[in-house]
């Protein structure tokens, strides 16, 4: 049964995703109660998959490429299942299921060892999970920022079809994007600086000016630009979901680097 | 014994000759007691709303009742001929005006497909149809059954989900932008009609502050005592324009009075918070060029219609749900209706009398074992003369009762006492009438005017 799990999971998340795309298109409420419940069973199913992990190792499994991919796509549903279910936007789903699901089939398509990180000191356990838990934030700000550029088009181009009736107010979606990365970005600055404390216990250097490094500094830039423009420049709105974009293309190659130097054991930040 | 219903709406007369129709809540209970004058009607219901004047009635010959209708719509008002009433009126009886009363019920005839009005004017004459006793079994199960269906018909559907008004659009539109409009500020610009509407639909809203400008300032002060706003210099325009997140334009004014410029300073101002503008009027008032400033959204007078054109097409999507809705509901109710008639009644009370004797015949001699045949006689003999006299009384009572004023109460008493339903009574009838109330229950085209 555990090694069913992650099928389950992924079937589950498959159709969810499925139907968030068709409900986009559609009128009908009913597509969206049955996304739901699909994705609520694939939720369910990779909760009991990490509960299983963390029950036989004692820790939260994180430390390969496919189980940080997998960690991050549960916690981007469960954003999605409180955020969804507490403001009665099931439109959300055809946003962020998708990317949960990608998620899944690219932790799934990395050779098993890749990107394994040996846990020598409790350091890395706690650098990992912050890094993963800030790029959920910055993924839901992601998502929100597409949502606001697709809405923004159609008001523009004054088209009122189903997507304009479903997609949330412009103001709604800019506030979840600075939010978004409001959660992201402490996590993130944390997840750094116990990368830099676990890099110095294991190598004895706090930086070594590796790719992934250098990229997770860029973003920690990045980011920390695009909060300070949104109160000194005024960069929100349609500038902000446009940056937010962008950044996340950049969180995305880091994984992207992160993958490509596997198979050897990946340093610590 | 028929129901029927003679009638006139906005599709078929004008709004000059439904206004002689129209009769007072306060004169109701004459007009009432004028139509149960009538002989051969058992039970009236006067709907008058401002789209339409229908008079129900339950009558014994359907033909014979439509006169007494028509006779009653023209003396209801002195002025009135039967010439010039006649061409205008529509008749439905039994299952036809059945499934028109639940569509008129469920907003599907109205002006304006799925307005919520017009199941509160339902309801609101057949109260009064209450009070004046002019209501007896059949309306009043119809007429609840059709405000049943009414109602169901907006929970279960999405008819009047979509704006169809060019002023509420705005409000449906500045939703898109703004989530909560409670923290906004409004800007009207102007006093033109659409424009004090628009403004109107916002205030309902509870934003937070409007703020009115006019040439004449005069009038913009007077504009917002009414709306418990602010006015503001004509000359302060430019200044205001950052402070404010929605602005209604709707001067006369043949010219531009907000140009891109003071758009692109005012989103400069706000430091890219969005803007929202609705220019109403025509020609207009607002530089198109404002739509290629980022986060200002512009909508003229055109845009407006087109968003309230494709509600439109949405409503008339759900209306087709709301059709099946209503066309199951009226089968069933028709069956009912026809059972409300003594023969069949009888019939069925018979044949249930008939199948509880055998059930205990059966029982009696499979327990007794060997009997003579005519041991056997005797004791059927006793089953069927006990049946049958205690079957006497309530048949010839519902035979002779059926004709009179109470006669429905009759029947569906003895219905409800010998648990006999309407399936029972017209079992192999129900089908056929559904598949009837299929095709009777027509679409009508929606109009493209507003208003109810």
């Amino acid at each position: 049964m555990p090694e069913l799990l992650p099928f389950l999971t992924m079937g589950f998340y498959f159709g969810g995703t499925l139907l968030f795309l068709l409900y986009l298109w559609h009128r009908s409420d009913v597509i969206a109660k049955i996304s739901l419940v699909a994705t609520g069973l694939g939720f369910f199913s990779h909760t009991s998959a990490l509960i299983m992990a963390l029950v036989s190792t004692g820790h939260i499994p994180i430390m390969t490429f496919k189980d940080a991919m997998s960690f991050f796509a549960w916690g981007l549903v469960l954003v999605f299942l409180v955020v969804g279910l507490k403001r009665g936007l099931a439109v959300l789903g055809a946003f962020i299921l998708p990317l949960a699901f990608l998620s899944l089939v690219s932790a799934t398509l990395a050779p098993q060892s890749s990107g394994t990180i040996a846990p020598v000191f409790q350091a890395v356990w706690v650098h990992v999970t912050l890094s993963i838990l800030g790029t959920i934030g910055f993924a839901v700000a992601f998502v929100a920022g597409l949502m606001y550029v697709m809405q923004e088009r159609l008001l523009k181009s004054k088209q009122f079809n189903v997507l304009s009736f479903k997609l949330p107010p412009l103001d709604f979606l800019d506030s979840l994007n600075q939010r978004s990365i409001l959660f992201g970005f402490p996590l993130l600055t944390l997840g750094i600086l116990t990368g830099a404390v676990s890099a110095q216990l294991t190598i004895g250097s706090y930086l070594s000016w590796n790719s992934e490094q250098i990229w997770a500094l860029i973003t920690w830039f990045f980011y920390f630009a695009v909060l300070m423009g949104r109160v000194t420049a005024g960069w929100r709105a349609k500038k902000a979901a446009y940056l937010t974009i962008v950044g996340f293309a950049g969180v995305i190659l880091t994984f992207v680097g992160i993958l490509i130097k596997s198979p050897q054991p990946m340093s610590p930040l | 014994m028929n129901i029927i219903v003679l009638g006139l709406n906005h599709r078929t007369a004008s709004v000059e000759l439904r206004e002689l129709l129209a009769i007072q809540d306060s004169r109701m209970g004459e007009a009432l007691g004028r139509l149960m004058a009538y002989s051969g009607i058992k039970e009236a219901m006067y709907l008058g709303t401002c789209n339409r004047v229908e008079v129900y009635a339950v009558v014994e010959n359907g033909e014979w009742g439509f006169r007494q209708l028509e006779d009653f719509l023209v003396s209801t008002h002195f002025s009135l001929s039967s010439e010039d009433l006649l061409p205008h009126l529509y008749r439905y009886s039994e299952d036809e005006a059945i499934a028109h009363l639940f569509r008129v019920s469920a907003s599907l005839d109205s002006m304006v497909v799925g307005e919520p009005q017009v199941l509160g004017q339902v309801k609101e004459a057949y109260e009064l149809a209450l009070t004046h006793r002019s209501s007896g079994v059949i309306l009043n199960k119809v007429v609840k059954k059709a405000i049943s269906v009414g109602k169901s018909v907006r929970t279960n559907t999405r008819i009047g989900e979509y704006a169809v008004s060019v002023s509420y659009a705005a409000v449906e539109l500045a939703k898109k932008v703004f989530s909560n409009l409670k923290q906004r500020v409004v800007l009207l610009v102007g006093a033109g009609e659409m424009g004090k509407l628009a403004a109107q639909h916002l205030v309902n809203q509870g934003v937070k502050e409007v703020l009115i400008t006019n040439r004449n300032h005069h009038r913009a002060f007077a504009l917002a005592e009414r709306f418990h706003g602010q006015a503001v210099p004509y000359e302060q325009l430019r200044s205001t324009l950052p402070k404010v997140d929605i602005v209604i334009c709707a001067t006369g004014a043949p010219h531009y009075v907000i140009t891109k410029d003071d758009i692109e300073m005012a989103v400069y101002h706000r430091m890219n918070r969005p803007m929202f503008l609705i220019d109403i009027t025509v020609p207009r008032n607002i530089d198109p060029a404002v739509k290629d400033v980022d986060n200002a959204y512009v909508f003229d007078i055109d845009d407006l219609k087109a968003h309230v054109g494709h509600n439109q097409e949405e409503r008339l999507k759900e209306a087709e749900t709301a059709e099946s809705m209503v066309r199951e509901e009226v089968g069933s109710m028709v069956a009912w209706v026809r059972g409300l008639e003594a023969t069949p009644t009888i019939v069925a009370l018979r044949k249930k009398a008939e199948e509880i004797k055998r059930g205990e015949l059966e029982k009696v001699f499979g327990r007794l074992g060997e009997l003579s045949p005519k041991e056997r006689a005797a004791i059927e003999g006793l089953a069927s003369a006990i049946v049958n006299k205690l079957l006497h009384g309530p048949v010839v009572t519902l035979k002779s009762e059926a004709q009179s004023q109470n006669g429905f109460a009759f029947i569906e008493a003895a219905r409800r006492f010998f648990e006999l339903r309407e399936r029972e009574i017209h079992s192999e009838e129900v089908q056929n009438l559904e598949d009837e109330a299929g095709d009777g229950v027509s679409v009508e085209p929606l109009p493209q005017k507003d208003g109810m």
